[in-house]
């Protein structure tokens, strides 16, 4: 910092002032200071200028996030405790009515028709490979009262019945060591999930709601019902599970929600 | 005149990183709100968001999650360790808050001398660090409460838990708007936080 000198020194000061040099030091600091702070609340300012836009304006910072979501992923993999059950609820606990949710109208449900349904598993799978539904309700049953926690930030209690996935990847002669089983539904919803999850005795594959048949609603014929996961990744209408080693995605994972969507 | 470092370049660093993570996270954190509010009256207007929409809200939430924690762990590590922590902010009497206090609302309570704080100060700052442990503690409750039981319900359930992390960030922005207040009155004190004297 440069003081500023006075040019003429004809009357030199017999004692320095102190006090009026101190004064006159901070007026000095104030000024720049105050440009500091300006620039500053201009930087605060750009940082506000990131609000409101889009991923895509920025492609180098939705590489970036992308990346961390997957890292995320990983994290998420790491966390998950096969053995670990998330909490059951008594059925006066069920939230009536259970709220519908998908990404369309609820008048724009589909129709399946269960006579002519048949449920395909494809990929690395050994065994039968299409399940009629009168097939799939001869399965073991079990049901649950689990919280839906959706992505959102709402979350539900709702009671689904229906058999273990674990099970029934075991009899469909599924490779239980693959990374991923995906799943394509009959309102072109799509996902996918980790294997470990897949194997998660609270994972079911669900064809009743509340004790009765799964209405078109909930996901008639079938959904597949994971506490341990957020919302979205609970298919509903499922057509076709395919367990495979490549990474499938699915609708809102392409899109930008993270893939793993653990609970 | 001799030069006294007020604040060391770790401390000037991780305030400034968590700054800028803790925008990050009450912009993004807002949007996502939005998707299902606690409060439905109240809704974050666009502008002031981060994100766009859920999804990318959520990105930028879970990414600079990592950045806040680290640097708040790095923040609060060095502060016990160099024991900057006890020194400024110890020690803090219920008597010398209340005076202080009252003698803030009377617009009579110095807060212009960098080198020391006073009780509302300390108070303030102590509130607000135990504020971000609240905050990421019920963030992560409801982020994985199926993996954290114990914190679950600690929080008192996952719904209940999002109402605690509202409530910290609500803290954390009340704690901000008086920051910054405080800041403009004494201009000082932020060009000491940059240049750390």
């Amino acid at each position: 910092m440069s003081l500023k000198r006075t040019r003429d020194t004809d009357e030199r000061p017999a004692a320095l002032d102190a006090d009026s040099i101190i004064k006159d030091a901070r007026r000095e600091l104030a000024a720049p200071m105050r440009r500091l702070f300006g620039k500053r609340i201009l930087t605060l300012g750009s940082l506000a200028l990131l609000s409101g836009c889009e991923l895509k304006d920025d492609s180098s910072v939705n590489t970036m996030l992308k990346r961390i979501s997957f890292f995320n992923d990983d994290v998420q993999g790491w966390l998950f405790d096969p053995r670990k059950l998330a909490p059951t609820y008594p059925e006066s606990m069920i939230t009536r009515p259970f709220p519908f949710n998908a990404f369309y109208d609820i008048d724009d449900v589909p129709t399946v028709d269960p006579a002519g349904y048949r449920l395909k598993i494809s990929g690395l799978v050994r065994g039968k490979r299409l399940w009629t539904l009168p097939e799939l309700h001869a399965l073991p049953q079990t049901s649950q009262v689990t919280r839906h926690i959706c992505i959102e930030g709402w979350s539900a209690i709702g009671k689904w019945g229906g058999t273990p996935f674990s099970s029934f990847l075991k009899y469909a002669g599924a490779d239980l060591g693959a990374k991923y089983v995906a799943f394509q539904c009959a309102d072109e919803y799509s996902t996918s999930i980790d294997m470990p999850t897949a194997l998660h005795p609270q994972t079911l594959l669900t064809f009743t709601y509340d004790g009765a048949l799964l209405p078109p609603k909930y996901g008639f014929p079938m959904k597949l019902r994971m506490p341990t996961k957020l919302g979205y990744k609970n298919p509903k209408h499922i057509v076709e599970i395919i367990v495979t080693n490549t990474y499938p995605g699915g609708y809102w994972e392409n899109q930008g929600y993270n893939w793993f969507g653990g609970a | 005149m001799p030069q006294i470092t007020l604040h060391p370049a770790w401390l000037r660093l991780t305030h400034w990183v968590n700054a800028v993570s803790v925008l990050v996270m009450i912009g993004s954190g807002w949007q996502v709100y939005n998707a299902s509010p606690i409060f439905p009256a109240l809704r974050f207007p666009a502008a002031i968001t981060l994100g766009g929409w859920l999804g990318g809200a959520l990105l930028w939430h879970f990414a600079f999650m990592w950045l806040l924690v680290g640097n708040f762990v790095l923040y609060l590590g060095l502060n016990l360790a160099t024991g900057r922590l006890c020194r400024k902010m110890l020690p803090l009497t219920p008597r010398s808050l209340f005076l202080d206090f009252y003698a803030a609302l009377r617009g009579k309570l110095a807060h212009d001398n960098l080198s020391h704080y006073n009780a509302v100060q300390k108070f303030a700052y102590l509130a607000v660090i135990l504020d971000i442990v609240v905050l990421v503690l019920s963030g992560l409750a409801v982020w994985k409460s199926v993996q954290f039981p114990l914190l679950r319900e600690l929080m008192g359930g996952f719904d209940t838990a999002r109402v605690v992390h509202f409530f910290a960030m609500t803290f954390l922005v009340m704690f901000f708007i008086v920051h910054v207040a405080m800041v403009m009155l004494v201009p000082r004190s932020l060009l000491a936080m940059i240049r750390g004297h």
